[in-house]
């Protein structure tokens, strides 16, 4: 539960009701609220590492591919179909 | 991915894989502490790959699994109360508490939910404002940013009917301990990419001084585990005992300040009971004075739970510290599955034993099997 799961910034809302800054992230299809907060330097665009809900570090395109396709083979892609159960 | 050979650095991997072999001359026990790696190395096979004479450990890496009996129980008493709705994350409901999980207290008629992120907990809270939501806070370094980011959020936005079981645990503490044992076996760790994604690699550098002991940092992938290794093993054949970083494509020496800062602005560091090991000096996080409100066990001040009995039969805490491996349990396969685990280890999918349950490989007679549950199907 330690893994970070790389996806696409499509959108940012600066002082959202959450957070200072959060981004819409596109996880291959999937799309979350991420907090952008620890990590100011993102742009739309940019691919971040994110856990629980929270960007801890941007990635390039590359390694983004690598470490989705690698948590894919692995079948550690569950928690983005974790939401809250009402 | 069933096995490594279907994996498409297949090539990369058997070379990484002779690289190891040309340079091991003797025998070696190296340990990571991430339940991730421990997912990827059993899964994957990846022990098969190495010389017989390397010996993969693996420590307390899944917080799952080392969240202690009182903690669960203690969730289990505050969700049970009508006004509480109790959120965590999906693994952490299913390990069995000394008499229930939080499974059980829901179907009992307790409000319990499973969340994504202690965010959408928080949500929950504003969007409840009659209820108490209570996070149950549970992770290594990796996790905590986001648990503090709630909670300083709560106190901005004067959410106060949202609180925080917190039971969050750090690994270098842990690390030490391992190390302390007379019965320790590991010469080398791996250190989790992810945690020092977060908090940097500098804090251990003492603990490879102090104990004489290679420390790699290593991401998650089957090539990423295995030029960790092969780092780790470089160093042991030469006599070296440093830090280095195999993860440099997300890892920085310095970590990630703005998340660190949040962190410390909101919890302190604190003693903490692992499961299976027992109480480590100052290898746990707890909320700081300032926001002692939000703090679930001084919402909910329940009567002193006492700490329960394990099953006799478990060695979960042998298997946490790399001493003993999850077969060499008499429970392990039988009386405890995934499906009726005995110890917490055979709960979450990072649990060494559930690993070992779902896709480990040995001999059984001199015929391989692929795993217990294959061997049943």
């Amino acid at each position: 539960m330690c893994l970070a799961i790389p996806g696409k910034i499509v959108s940012i809302v600066e002082d959202g009701h959450l957070g200072l800054r959060r981004g819409r992230v596109d996880f291959s299809g999937i799309r979350k609220d991420v907090c952008l907060d620890y990590t100011p330097e993102a742009r739309v665009g940019d691919y971040v590492l994110v856990h629980v809900g929270f960007a801890l570090a941007v990635v390039d395109e590359a390694e983004a591919y690598r470490v989705f396709e690698a948590l894919r083979e692995l079948d550690q892609l569950d928690e983005l179909k974790e939401s809250v159960t009402q | 991915m069933k096995f490594l050979d279907e994996y498409r650095d297949f090539s990369a991997v058997q070379k990484m894989a002779q690289a190891i072999r040309r340079i091991t001359t003797r025998h070696w026990t190296l340990m990571e502490v991430c339940g991730g790696q421990t997912h990827t190395i059993v899964k994957t096979g990846l022990q098969e790959l190495l010389p017989e004479t390397v010996t993969l450990v693996h420590g307390p890496g899944c917080p799952v699994c080392v969240t202690p009996l009182v903690t669960i129980d203690r969730a289990v008493a505050i969700a049970l109360r009508p006004e509480v709705i109790l959120c965590s994350f999906g693994d952490m409901l299913r390990v069995p508490g000394s008499t229930l999980s939080l499974f059980d207290a829901k179907a009992l008629g307790a409000d319990v939910r499973i969340v994504y992120s202690p965010l959408d907990a928080l949500n929950l809270a504003r969007a409840n404002p009659n209820r108490e939501v209570v996070f149950l806070a549970v992770g290594f370094e990796t996790t905590a940013p986001a648990n503090a980011m709630a909670v300083w959020e709560a106190n901005r936005q004067k959410v106060f009917n949202f609180s925080m079981l917190v039971s969050h645990v750090l690994v270098p503490p842990a690390m030490e301990t391992i190390l302390s044992s007379p019965d320790c076996r590991v010469q080398a760790f791996l250190a989790a990419g992810h945690v020092c994604m977060v908090m940097g690699f500098e804090e251990y550098l003492p603990i490879s001084q102090k104990y004489r002991v290679p420390v790699v940092v290593t991401g998650f992938e089957p090539l990423d585990l295995l030029e960790g290794i092969q780092m780790a093993i470089a160093q042991l054949e030469s006599g070296r005992a440093e830090v280095e970083n195999q993860y440099v494509r997300a890892v920085r020496r310095p970590g990630n300040r703005a998340a660190q800062e949040r962190v410390s602005d909101v919890f302190e560091v604190t003693r903490r009971s692992w499961r299976g090991i027992g109480e480590i000096p100052a290898s746990g996080l707890r909320l700081r004075e300032a926001y002692s409100r939000f703090d679930a066990e001084l919402r909910f001040p329940g009567r002193l739970l006492q700490e329960a009995e394990e099953s006799r039969e478990c060695i979960a805490g042998l298997v946490l510290q790399g001493i003993r491996k999850p077969y060499e349990c008499p429970a392990f396969g039988t009386r405890c599955t995934p499906d009726i685990p005995l110890g917490a280890p055979m709960v979450s999918s990072e649990g060494a034993c559930a690993a070992y349950f779902h896709f480990g490989r040995r001999e059984n007679n001199g015929n391989p099997i692929v795993s217990i549950a294959g061997a049943r199907n």
